[in-house]
């Protein structure tokens, strides 16, 4: 741990967690988290006086297992807001607004959700129309999102918003904190192929937003969003797992469990499988060991993807394995959930949520080509639209 | 543990680079295999000699380098990388891991360089499933052994016979070089016609075939790179419809993929060569037989995965390269033949899969 201050090394990160726990009482949830975060034991990579020390990340499994008894964050419905909002507050926000909004976001007072994808901007996110037009320290926003997970309990959203259509597409973009409360935002469940509604349309007419709600400049609303999309494929692929945990666990499950069920053709498969989990594992825990040894490599790019395909496939092979149980489903009812149950639920349900691992968080056609052009180097197809107006663009 | 290089390996893996960027560049290579003596022999000496990778598995006190499976691992990459002609995976990889723990006299000189050794088991041969049909009577040896690898620049057979090993001098037994698919590690077929053999106690057949087969997989990795790299710099240059070919989105995703499965080779062939490394001489206790199985595993799954690879990416590399990778020429058909050799090589990928069967606790049906 060359070039790091002794005040920050993992004995003293510890000692204040321990300390922590011998002076708050774990009872009253709020207070103990509100309290932690003003310890600097949220996030501990973060600055201090934001939830953080300014320590290196890795040491944040130090004050984990310490406090792994004490109240913990619903990584579920506050996913989007610990996951995507705070690191781009972080980069992009003003001192205001980091004091603003990190600490209620941390603590789950206030969850977030993400106002990106359009009806007519799905992986091409740069062609989005949302209109937001300035009126004096205000900005007045129309148009209509998708794909938004939590926003019927949100009290915020990160909203990209056209501010100049005279621009060609990634120019005229304006990065947003949207007030779930204003007036003119409204919300309706979007229905899944699972049955339930996960996510929501949101319909945006007349909102208006303060000035004081924009994040990162005028028109620099790409690159703040990419700061968001890079956080968000890491949570997605970059979560450690034990050997023969996760999705390949559970098939693995039935399989011991359920002798009369095997057959040679699903055995040759499922072994496939589990080698491929098994890599893809692997894989992942060298990409955290060069994170923490401070050599990131061009690896996390392709994490999602083998997530994505790996998790498909175990999915669809738990179905076919169950024979009769396979033709039944848990439950089509048409509710809301706030996160997805990939554990709770039946094979069913994980077989057919799975298919969205490969479209969420950029869709997997969209990660290879960021792979095959970021990573090796390959040239980008022919672009037609890249310094066209937005407004003369062909849809 | 861990799955990274360490600055050691990555030293090593220079010296080896270099020598080999100087001594055994594919027109060498090409034009070698051809010849009278396919194995570059000269270029063995300097390796394992000056660089001393022969003596990598030796322990020190014995001559060698003390050294693990992880430096192992990194040197076949290197060897993979070029399809180097040597025998550095069957004399100081397969037999000598069948030598250690017997303290027998050849892990001296195999750690020096004098002698070349080679395991006279069919390359084919997987660790699980016994090979064999020598028979033993009185120290004399008879019988064949087909498809073996270095068997004809070796010096001395060690030969699996009557639930034993059995040294014998190659001066005393038939090798015969066949045409092989794999030029650049050419088999041969012993015949053993009353041959003296020497008995080694202590010998290990099958744990050989389990370090050779989990080390082969970082030989695998090796080839898949080379291939992988070579395939992108082409496709960046090769201009078709007034485009670089690799700008089609067509191509682009087969690349992503590959890239993708050699990234998950890399991070399966570390772990293996971690694990083994991690595997005791002589075990003898419970925490010994836990590391064994551990590195059986490791070993299962890297080489089932990374046979896959190197033949997927081998197979694009010639498709990539259009009609010059049809051609003899280019050397891409050499890593295509390693590859496909690999495969068999030390248990097929569906071989191992059936190991895992057991290790993994996945019960085949009844």
């Amino acid at each position: 741990m060359k070039g790091m201050s002794v005040a920050l090394d993992e004995e003293t990160i510890r000692e204040r967690a321990v300390a922590f726990l011998a002076g708050h009482d774990p009872g009253d949830r709020l207070e103990f988290l509100r309290a932690r975060f003003d310890a600097g034991l949220a996030w501990v990579h973060f600055p201090e006086g934001l939830g953080g020390l300014g320590a290196p990340r890795e040491l944040q499994n130090v004050v984990e297992r310490e406090l792994a008894g004490t109240p913990q964050l619903d990584t579920g419905v506050q996913g989007i807001g610990l996951g995507m909002a705070a690191p781009t507050i972080l980069t992009f926000g003003t001192e205001e607004q980091r004091g603003r909004f990190l600490r209620p976001l941390w603590t789950g007072e206030e969850i977030w959700c993400q106002l990106f994808s359009e009806p007519g901007a799905g992986s091409d996110l740069a062609t989005l129309g949302t209109r937001a037009v300035r009126d004096g320290d205000e900005w007045v926003v129309d148009g209509q999102k998708v794909w938004t997970s939590g926003a019927h309990h949100s009290r915020w959203a990160i909203l990209v918003a056209r501010t100049d259509p005279d621009l060609p597409k990634h120019r005229g973009l304006t990065y947003f904190v949207c007030d779930m409360h204003a007036p003119g935002v409204e919300v309706r469940p979007l229905r899944q192929i699972t049955g339930e509604a996960e996510f929501n349309e949101v319909f945006l007419t007349g909102v208006r937003l303060d000035d004081s709600l924009r994040l990162g400049e005028v028109g620099d609303g790409w690159r703040v969003a990419q700061t968001t999309l890079m956080n968000e494929r890491v949570a997605i692929g970059g979560a450690p797992v034990r050997r023969g945990g996760g999705m390949v666990g559970v098939v693995a499950e039935t399989w011991r469990s359920r002798p009369e069920l095997r057959t040679h053709d699903l055995h040759q498969r499922l072994l496939r499988l589990w080698v491929e989990a098994e890599v893809t594992r692997l894989a992942g825990a060298r990409l955290r060991e060069q994170l923490s040894a401070g050599q990131p490599g061009p690896e996390g790019s392709g994490m999602k993807l083998s997530f994505a395909s790996l998790n498909q496939a175990l999915s669809g092979l738990d179905v076919e394995l169950r024979g009769e149980e396979g033709l039944g489903y848990d439950d089509w009812t048409f509710r809301r959930s706030d996160s997805v149950d990939f554990f709770g639920r039946g094979p069913g349900y994980r077989y057919l949520r799975a298919k969205g691992n490969s479209i969420e968080g950029g869709t997997s056609e969209i990660l290879r080509n960021i792979v095959a052009e970021r990573v090796l180097g390959l040239p980008s197809e022919p672009r037609v639209d890249k310094d066209v107006p937005w407004k003369d663009l062909p849809r | 543990m861990t799955l990274l290089y360490t600055e050691v390996e990555e030293e090593l893996r220079a010296s080896v680079r270099d020598l080999l960027a100087d001594r055994c560049g594919s027109d060498a290579v090409l034009r070698r295999v051809e010849s009278a003596s396919p194995y570059d022999m000269d270029l063995w000496k300097t390796l394992s000699r000056e660089i001393g990778v022969a003596g990598l598995l030796v322990p020190e006190e014995y001559g060698g380098a003390g050294a693990s499976a992880r430096e192992v691992a990194v040197v076949l990459e290197e060897l993979g990388r070029a399809v180097a002609p040597v025998p550095f995976l069957t004399s100081s990889v397969l037999a000598t891991s069948a030598l250690i723990g017997t303290g027998d006299e050849l892990l001296g000189r195999l750690a020096a360089g004098e002698v070349t050794v080679a395991l006279a088991v069919s390359f084919a041969a997987s660790p699980y499933r016994p090979a064999g049909s020598v028979t033993v009577r009185d120290g004399v040896l008879s019988g064949q052994v087909r498809a073996v690898a270095g068997a004809d620049v070796a010096d001395v057979l060690l030969v699996p016979a009557g639930g034993g090993l059995y040294a014998v001098d190659t001066a005393d037994a038939t090798v015969e070089a066949v045409a092989s698919l794999d030029l650049t590690r050419p088999i041969a077929t012993v015949t053993l016609s009353s041959a003296p053999g020497r008995e080694i106690a202590g010998a290990d057949v099958r744990r050989a075939l389990v370090t050779g087969a989990g080390l082969l997989a970082s030989e695998q990795l090796g080839v898949a790179e080379w291939c992988l790299g070579t395939t992108l710099a082409y496709i960046k240059e090769r201009h078709q419809f007034a485009r670089p070919v690799g700008s089609f989105q067509a191509i682009k995703h087969r690349m992503a993929d590959l890239w993708l499965d050699v990234v998950r080779a890399r991070a399966a062939a570390r772990n293996a060569a971690d694990l083994l490394a991690a595997v005791p001489h002589i075990a003898t206790d419970a925490a010994g037989a836990a590391a064994a199985e551990a590195g059986e595993l490791a070993a299962a799954v890297a080489k089932s995965w990374c046979s896959e690879v190197a033949l997927r990416v081998a197979e694009e590399a010639v498709q990539l390269h259009g009609g010059i990778g049809m051609t003899w020429e280019h050397p891409v058909h050499l890593y295509l033949k390693r590859a496909k050799s690999t495969e068999i090589a030390l248990g097929t990928p569906g071989a191992h899969r059936d190991a895992l069967a057991v290790l993994a606790d996945l019960p085949a049906p009844a």
